[in-house]
């Protein structure tokens, strides 16, 4: 049995079948439509996150399942005190498959150690969001074409946003993809994934602006920046605009680049740019989907 | 000079850094067993200037070494028979250990789950780091 906790507990080969998977499922929803008939989801969400939970019941009624559980802590045994390891031997009994969310980073670990069913990690603070990450790479799989051979920009929040750490180390297994960190420098990417790249012997470079380097870029991957994770009020306000993408920073770059997101924007990226042909973080939500069937497919061994 | 007289059976920990002898004899949790230790602070070395030294006449068997490897794997340990050093034991970081140091990131799940060991995992051998096994947060410094 096995579990999902971190985007690199599968191998480069494992992620390539899981992906064609998903790719299957995307062209040929009927063949997949019940096959996880008399299956079950728990979704056991010890804090809110509307578009993951959907994510995964959508998946699981897409593969003819059913989906139980409870999506935050205040209506689950938690709020009487449970621990995480009780409430998944419970669990265990009820259900097929888990995916958990829970705001204490490791949580999903502890279920999976004692689970009789296999654990998908949901979140689990700030720590991973490995669906998140698989989402990334089938979208770019998908629309590109390939998971080698290109330049990546990653904008906004570098210090604190988890989908772009784990990105970058997902990454960082496929060969020449080149690296643009771009971000105000308090919100540098941090020293332990540059060293990485080092070490790896990749290709990054970091920049204040998003113009002088969006031209370069075959995908831009935006995040939000957040006025609370600036020193002072001056900075914020000289800086924000750099990483706000709208139609004129559009212009300056290549025709073929995707913007990516990993959702909600807030006003990161100008909805005069949703009509764009290249923005893509509308698409990245369904495919979100179909590599969370995929995903259930593979740890519940369905997949044919 | 203070002389400490030498041990039959046992071991010595030798090249121990200055003022570590009380938090190794701690860890090690020499104040349970029922034997004789000396723990020499102080001493003067060519090497290090000072050390410590600690002295404990019981079997080899009741030294945790991985812990004492994590605490410093420079340490050197003598283990004594019939009053003479008859082996020295390489201290090698150990891959994993296990409720001798705990999580301090308020975020981990180790901070609420009842009775979760707290386990460390040796992530880079290199620059000697661990990190939490549930969330990874490096260990930032030695005991």
């Amino acid at each position: 049995m096995r579990h999902l906790m971190n985007p690199l507990d599968f191998t480069v080969e494992e992620l390539n079948q899981l992906f064609d998977l998903a790719n299957d499922i995307e062209k040929n929803p009927e063949k997949y439509a019940h096959i996880c008939a008399g299956k079950k989801l728990a979704t056991c969400f010890y804090e809110p996150s509307t578009r993951t939970r959907l994510s995964f019941e959508t998946a699981m009624y897409n593969l003819g399942g059913t989906v139980l559980g409870f999506s935050d802590a205040a209506s689950s045994s938690a709020s009487k005190g449970e621990s995480v390891s009780d409430t998944i031997r419970i669990i265990s009994c009820y259900a097929d498959i888990c995916a958990m969310r829970h705001p204490k980073e490791g949580a999903p670990m502890v279920a999976a150690g004692k689970s009789r069913i296999p654990v998908i990690n949901a979140g689990d603070g700030g720590h991973q969001h490995p669906t998140q990450t698989l989402t990334d790479l089938l979208t770019i799989r998908s629309l590109k074409g390939r998971l080698s051979d290109f330049t990546i920009g990653l904008c906004g929040d570098l210090k604190f946003g988890r989908t772009v750490h784990s990105l970058i180390n997902a990454l960082a297994r496929y060969e020449n993809i080149r690296f643009v960190f771009i971000s105000p420098p308090e919100l540098k990417v941090p020293d332990y994934i540059t060293e990485m790249l080092k070490e790896k012997g990749i290709a990054y470079e970091e920049v204040i602006r998003l113009e002088d380097c969006i031209a370069k870029l075959d995908l831009l991957y935006m995040t939000r920046v957040q006025r609370e994770r600036f020193f002072n009020e001056e900075d914020y306000v000289r800086l924000k605009d750099f990483y706000i993408l709208d139609k004129s920073k559009m212009n300056l770059a290549g025709k073929d680049m995707l913007v990516l997101h990993p959702l909600p924007r807030v006003n990161e990226i100008s909805v005069e740019v949703d009509t764009d042909e290249r923005a893509a973080y509308f698409k990245q939500v369904q495919y979100g989907v179909y590599v969370r069937m995929a995903l259930i497919l593979t740890l519940l061994e369905l997949a044919c | 000079m203070l002389n400490v007289g030498k041990i039959e059976e046992g071991f010595v920990l030798d090249h121990i850094q200055a003022g570590k002898s009380l938090s190794i004899y701690h860890h090690l949790q020499l104040d349970q067993l029922d034997c004789t230790v000396a723990i020499i602070k102080n001493a003067r070395s060519n090497k290090m200037g000072k050390k410590d030294i600690l002295k404990v006449e019981c079997d080899i068997d009741m030294l945790d070494l991985d812990v004492l490897a994590f605490i410093d794997h420079n340490i050197t340990v003598n283990v004594i028979q019939d009053g003479e050093i008859v082996d020295k034991k390489e201290l090698i970081l150990p891959q994993e250990i296990r409720n001798i140091i705990k999580c301090r990131n308020p975020r981990c799940i180790t901070s609420i789950e009842q009775e979760l060991p707290h386990i460390f995992v040796l992530t880079d051998p290199k620059k000697e780091i661990y990190r939490c096994k549930y969330c990874e947060e490096k260990y930032g410094e030695r005991i």
